[in-house]
This record gives structure tokens, C-alpha cells and sequence, in this order.
């Protein structure tokens, strides 16, 4: 029989699979055939319509991850670039039992890896919904904070994964809780564990973990979701775009009296969209623009309303910026989707001199456009991976339409290039900088204006080690005030 | 109404069953020469089955900030202002609804409800009991308890004080009960906790009841009986021997529980199902 066929194939499969997650979707599909195979097999002997003994398959609700040893079926799959022997049992150092979970976080510079990292999945499945909260021991050989730890990470779909960020833990053994943002929707999980932690101040360290159960507490209570961490956030977009719904947490307090945060995924929630003709948000999460006006973006989980909301202003059509013409071969490339860019280290410093107000930077994609976008503007920098050298060019260009109504004769646009010096390093004393300032009478309300400004035209700056490009309004300063603080640039790129 | 009233028989049935049932316990293993008896005969049954304020026939309210009293902090050092306001204490739905809010009202930095039946309820002996949903976070104090009707002339803790539930928000599956006399009060008091397994007091109702006879007080959350006190239990005078009224209250901070932090979370609800008393 076919049905018996794939039966031996996917146990051979299991067999050979322990570290292969690129098969992992040949896996599943079999196992889907298998599943129907045997549904066919129950109801062939009366009919070939399903019937009434129709169930969907179940998966064992094993509670137990680690305690002793490795549970039934459970795998150690590396993240790539992890040290791939970070995990070890460890039998001298335990919590309980015989043996627990010890991982050596490695020191800066370690030749085997740069961090430890690693899922242990269950790729047979596991039914968590009757549990609501992964429990575990955990000590360190120093006081540390675990970047990343929790389940629902299968090098799949990862759709449940929830992971507390940034875990303290000291040298005490004291017992965790993770709790499971909505258990009823983990009727099959394979991420049953997962971690990701880097050193510590350079430094590496070992930290073990015992007794990984998934546990009905009973005392996980008072659930309190949050998008967008919380806050209820505003974003200025146009038809064709879509933003993703952000900062998803669901909060428990637990029954030691603290609340424990886990930031989680999307699956978890049900979204809303007050006005679905201006914009329309799926299962993931992702918001669709389709027309001009407001909406709001909300969300349950679980039934409870989620702290925070995703306002949706919703300009209209979107007039592209003009597309550039001058041949790539005579181009050095920031940031357009004309040309090939160079590689960006940040859109937007976000500066914390207690001076910069400026939100925002490569944040709209608007049908296949990137747009940089900045909000609340005073002054910002873009700035570039690796220095740029752009000696034998001769011209610096931007596309800029300013999203104000109304441009005042004292408003200007500022364009500020930082050369890093020989060295290419910042901060080092060899830094030349300079600026040109765009008038007000150049700009205009709600339209694309192209600046073409000769490099010549910034005195002074080297230009073989450029590093930082800023633009400048002033827009939230008080003491020296431009009305400007919201504009959309695209193109962004060197010349000759 | 009417489902309501069947509830109510059941409740009082489960009950009383649950009764007969600890008192075998007490009965077969905790001392078999202890007096048992069952008080299963209604004095009080206050159901809070009629909106808006509480039945002004049976509850007072204690108002302020304990300075009139001449405690400031009622004694303890606790941060709210009682009102009688609805927003902080109102009956709906058939529950009396208790509200800690956190808001500057009268140089106090939190408002809530206390409610006491003196002069209007008052009993010696008998099975004490109320149905609730707890509040939760750190410096919530919540309390169903009783005083001795003769404080004005024998002030406290000469005149007596029975603790049938106290609970800290921030120990959400843990309560106390305690008795409180000359020479046992504050710090010195009897007292027991009661911890519940796998579940908390602020997720669902539970039963909080004492039984109180002349030489004892038992004390008990829904079907278990979880302390007893009686006279040699006590290192002053047995008080507990004449009428005491009952008082029901949702106070925030103070010695016993602490100060609210960042993460407490207002308002604070506190739900009474009802409150009964048998002879």
C-alpha cells in the first residue's frame, strides 16, 4: 500500500533527518499524505466521503523537554553561525535528577562561533494547548541576561514563537515561567525550545538548564496583550503600501505577584481594521493600503482586547519620484531602487544627544518603491556601512518632497555630507564636514523636487571616506525654528 | 431572579455539604474531642441583588483617610481615601463592586470603598461567610473581617478583631485568618494562611467563612478547613465572646502589604457575591 509506504519513508526520514532542516518540508508533506492516507483507510470499507468519524489528528501532549535526557523526540538543531557544541548534558551540575542543559556561551572572537543558539523541536508534534506555561531551573556561572529564550521556533513557520527577551538570570538556581500567550492555539507544536545568547561585555560564560517542562500552572492569569508595545502609533502612508503591525507582547502576572512579558507572534492575535476600504490587515499581521483616509488597526488575543492600536493615514495615490537617468556605471548608490546600493548601516541614528526628535527612516515600501520617510524632523543622519569613496565623483543628488501644506519663506532643507577621514573611523579627529542649504523657494508642498548640488558646493569635505549624509530642517527647534518636519526622500546617490 | 434563586439553593446546598464534609474531617483527624457544631440556620443573607448603593439598612461606610478617627492611615500606614462614591462602591449585577482607584483626591493619592454593618448588624457566634473575587498587584489589601461591637468603649484590640480573610495582592493564591486581642494584635496576632493550589483568588470567586463558637474560631476557604483557634491558642484574654460586627474593605499600601509599584495595575475591582451568616 502507498499509505504503508510513506509510513516507512517518514520513520527512515526521521531517522536520517536529526539535522537537516532543509528536508523538513519534504517531511511534512509526507506526513500530510500519510494523515489522509489513513483517514481513506478508516472510511473506505463504507464510503469514500468523509464521515462522522472524521477527526483531526493529535498529537501526544508531552509535557516534558529536558529533565534527565533528551524527551521523546526531541532534536538539537544549531542556529548557523552559533557554536555548534555550545550544548552539552552536563551530569556533574544539575538542579534535580542526574543531568541538566549546560550551554558555554563563547568569548568574542571564538573561531567555533560568535554566540550560542540553538531549537530543540519535536518534529513528531506536540499538543501544548492543555499546558499554559513553559517552565524551567536555570543558573549561570555569572549574573547574565539571556537575549533570547522560549519555544515556538521550529526553522519553519515559527508561527507561535514566544520568547521572554533579555531573562536575567544569577549564579542561584531559581525556577522560570514563560507562559503561552493563548495555549488553545499550540494543538501541534514542534518548537518545544529554543535559546540565543551572545557574551556578555565581550566576555563568554556557561549557563545551564534543568527541568524544561511545559506545566498547567493554574496561577497564570490576568493576560494583557499589547500592539505596538503598548503605545497607539500613527503612520503617514499611501495606496499600494503595507506596514506590519508591530511590538506584539502578551503580559501574565504570575503567581510570585510579577508580571512576566513575552513578546510573540502574530498567529496568536485577531487584527481589525476600523475602516477595511481604507486599508485591510490579514492573519499576519500585514496591512494592506487601498484607499485615502484614516483607519485604525486593533487586536484581541484570546478574546482580550490588545493595549495599543496602528493608525493609518492614508494620503491617497502616491506620486513617485521621478526615476533616475544617469547611467549606473557613472553611480554610487545610497539609496535607490534605480541603482544597486551600497549597504546601509542606519536610516535614521536616532541620535541620543537629547537633541534629535526625527522618527522614521526606510519605513515605506509603496508597490515595490522603498521611500525614506522621516517624521517629526529636526535633523537626522543616514549613515553607510562602510565609508564611500566617491573622489571621482562630481555630483550629490536627492529626491525630496516635503509633506507640509504650506512651506514658509524661512524653512530650508539642509544637506550635510561627513567625510570620516583616512581612517574611515568616526570620532578619530580627521572628520570633514560640510553643507549646502536648499531654500525654501526651491521646495514645494507635496511635490518631488530633484537636487542636483555639485560636490564643489560643500567646501572643504573630503569626499574618499564619505560615512554620514544628514538632512537638516530644524523643524522642532524651537530656538531656531523651520516648519519642515516631514518628508519623504528617494534616490539619494553620487555622480559624475 | 429566578435562576438566581436556584443558584443560590444549590450554592447553599453544595454547601452545606461541603460543611458536613469538613466537619468529618475535623471530626475524624484533627481532634476528635473538640465541641463540633453545624450552623446551618440563616441570620444574615445579604445577596446584593438590587442595583446602585449598598442597602443602607445593613452597611455604614467609614470615610476619609482615618485622621477624623484618629488614625491616620486607619492604623496601618494605608495610602487611600475611603469614599462612598460609586465609583468606588456600588452594587450591580449582583455583586457589591469595591474600586481602588489611583487618583489625588483629598491629599490622598488612591480612593476605595470600606463598609461595616455596626449598629446595624451585630452577632456573637455563629458561621461567618462571604463569596469573592480578589483584586491583584502589589499593595492591594483586601479584607472580609469583624470587630468587636464594644470598640467605641474598649478600643482596639481590647474589644476584639477577627481576620476571616486578608490577602496580598502581590501573593495572589495566598490568604490569612487571624484573630487579634489584648496582648496578641498587629505583629503578635494569631494568624494562619491558607495557600491555594494551581489557582489564585483573583481569577474566580471563592468562600471565605469562619465558624465561630465559644471556644473556638474555625477558619475556612470554600471546602477546606484549614485552621482552628481556640482559647489556649491565644497568650492574652479570649475576647471573642460577645457581639462583633462585620466589615468588608479594599485598601491600598500600608505596613501589611506594602506600596503599589510601577507595575499595579488601576483601577482595582473587588467583587462580594454575597455575605451570610447562620446560627
Amino acid at each position: 500500500m502507498v499509505v504503508n509506504g510513506n509510513l516507512e519513508l517518514t520513520y527512515i526520514l526521521t531517522l536520517v533527518n536529526n539535522s537537516m532542516k532543509m528536508m523538513k518540508l519534504t517531511l511534512n508533506k509526507l506526513r500530510i499524505s500519510v494523515l489522509l492516507g489513513a483517514v481513506v483507510a478508516i472510511t473506505s470499507s463504507c464510503t469514500w466521503e468523509p464521515s462522522d468519524d472524521f477527526r483531526p489528528a493529535t498529537f501526544p501532549a508531552t509535557a516534558e523537554v529536558f529533565i534527565d535526557g533528551f524527551s521523546g523526540g526531541l532534536e538539537y538543531l544549531p542556529f548557523e553561525g552559533s557554536k555548534l557544541d555550545a550544548f552539552t548534558v552536563d551530569t556533574e551540575e544539575f538542579y534535580a535528577g542526574t543531568a541538566s542543559m549546560r550551554f558555554d556561551v563563547p568569548n568574542v572572537g571564538d573561531p567555533d562561533g560568535a554566540f550560542a543558539g540553538a531549537i530543540f523541536p519535536d518534529y513528531g508534534g506536540r499538543d501544548l494547548s492543555g499546558f499554559d506555561a513553559l517552565t524551567f531551573w536555570a543558573r549561570a556561572s555569572k549574573a547574565a541576561t539571556i537575549n533570547e529564550i522560549g519555544f515556538g521556533n521550529d526553522f519553519g513557520e515559527n508561527k507561535y514563537n514566544t520568547i521572554i527577551n533579555g531573562l536575567r538570570v544569577t549564579t542561584a538556581w531559581k525556577k522560570y515561567t514563560i507562559p503561552i500567550p493563548d495555549p488553545s492555539k499550540l494543538t501541534r507544536e514542534d518548537g518545544v525550545f529554543w535559546y540565543s545568547e551572545g557574551p556578555e561585555g565581550g566576555d563568554g560564560y556557561s549557563f545551564w538548564v534543568d527541568e524544561v517542562k511545559y506545566e498547567k500552572l493554574g496561577t497564570v492569569a490576568q493576560p494583557r496583550p499589547a500592539i505596538q508595545n503598548g503605545e497607539d502609533v500613527e503612520v503617514q502612508t499611501f495606496i499600494g503600501s503595507n506596514v506590519s503591525v508591530a511590538g506584539l507582547t502578551q503580559t501574565f502576572n504570575l503567581v510570585d505577584g510579577t508580571n512576566q512579558t513575552v513578546t510573540t507572534t502574530a498567529a496568536f492575535y485577531t487584527f481589525t481594521s476600523s475602516d477595511p476600504s481604507v486599508a485591510t490587515v490579514n492573519e499576519l499581521g500585514v496591512v494592506n493600503i487601498i484607499g485615502t483616509g484614516s483607519t485604525v488597526i486593533t487586536a484581541e488575543l484570546a478574546g482580550v482586547k490588545a493595549a495599543g492600536s496602528l493608525t493609518i493615514e492614508s494620503l491617497g495615490a502616491f506620486t513617485a519620484a521621478p526615476l533616475p537617468n544617469v547611467d549606473a556605471n557613472n553611480v554610487i548608490s545610497i539609496f535607490s531602487d534605480a541603482y544597486t546600493d551600497v549597504a546601509i548601516d542606519y536610516y535614521n541614528g536616532f541620535f541620543t544627544d537629547g537633541f534629535q526628535t526625527t522618527l522614521g527612516g526606510n519605513n515605506l515600501l509603496i508597490n515595490g518603491d522603498r521611500i525614506i520617510n522621516y517624521t517629526e524632523l529636526n535633523f537626522v543622519a543616514l549613515k553607510t556601512l562602510n565609508t564611500v569613496n566617491a573622489s571621482e565623483m562630481t555630483t550629490y543628488h536627492v529626491d525630496i518632497l516635503v509633506q507640509e501644506p504650506e512651506i514658509k519663506p524661512d524653512d530650508f532643507i539642509r544637506i550635510l555630507l561627513l567625510d570620516a577621514g583616512p581612517d574611515g573611523e568616526l570620532g578619530t579627529g580627521d572628520e570633514t564636514e560640510s553643507s549646502f542649504t536648499i531654500p525654501s523657494s526651491d521646495l514645494a508642498s507635496n511635490e518631488w523636487r530633484s537636487f542636483d548640488i555639485p560636490l564643489s558646493s560643500f567646501p572643504g569635505l573630503n569626499t574618499s571616506n564619505l560615512s554620514l549624509f544628514f538632512f537638516i530642517s530644524d523643524g522642532t527647534n524651537t530656538s531656531n525654528p523651520g516648519s519642515i518636519t516631514n518628508i519623504l526622500v528617494d534616490n539619494i546617490y553620487l555622480y559624475r | 431572579m429566578k435562576r438566581r434563586t436556584i443558584n443560590n439553593l444549590l450554592n447553599i446546598a453544595s454547601k452545606l455539604f461541603l460543611w458536613a464534609f469538613s466537619l468529618t474531617i475535623i471530626t475524624g483527624c484533627v481532634d476528635e474531642t473538640q465541641t463540633v457544631v453545624t450552623l446551618n440556620t440563616p441570620v444574615l443573607s445579604e445577596e446584593f441583588d438590587t442595583d446602585g448603593a449598598p442597602d443602607p439598612a445593613l452597611w455604614s461606610y467609614e470615610l476619609g483617610d482615618g485622621t477624623e478617627q484618629g488614625i491616620a492611615g486607619w492604623g496601618n500606614n494605608e495610602l487611600q481615601y475611603y469614599t462612598d462614591r460609586p465609583e468606588n462602591v456600588t452594587v450591580q449585577n449582583g455583586f457589591l463592586v469595591i474600586t481602588a482607584r489611583e487618583e489625588s483626591f483629598e491629599g490622598s493619592p488612591y480612593t476605595s470603598a470600606r463598609l461595616i454593618t455596626k449598629d446595624k448588624f451585630e452577632q456573637a457566634y455563629g458561621r461567618f461567610e462571604a463569596r469573592m473575587r480578589l483584586p491583584w498587584g502589589q499593595g492591594l489589601w483586601p479584607a472580609f473581617w469583624m470587630l468587636g461591637a464594644d470598640i467605641d468603649e474598649n478600643p482596639w484590640p481590647g474589644a476584639g478583631e477577627i481576620d476571616i480573610m486578608e490577602y496580598r495582592g502581590q501573593e495572589p493564591n495566598t490568604v490569612l485568618g487571624s484573630v487579634h486581642g489584648p496582648g496578641y494584635s498587629a505583629g503578635e496576632s494569631i494568624t494562619k494562611s491558607f495557600i491555594l493550589e494551581n489557582d489564585r483568588f483573583d481569577t474566580g470567586f471563592h468562600v471565605f467563612g469562619i465558624e465561630w463558637a465559644p471556644d473556638y474560631v474555625n477558619f475556612y476557604v470554600d471546602d477546606v478547613l484549614y485552621n482552628q483557634i481556640t482559647p489556649a491558642d491565644v497568650p492574652g484574654e479570649w475576647v471573642f465572646d460577645k457581639p462583633f460586627y462585620i466589615l468588608v474593605n479594599l485598601a491600598v499600601g500600608g505596613t501589611f502589604v506594602g506600596s503599589p509599584n510601577a507595575e499595579t495595575e488601576f483601577p482595582q475591582t473587588m467583587l462580594v457575591d454575597y455575605v451570610r451568616v447562620f446560627k
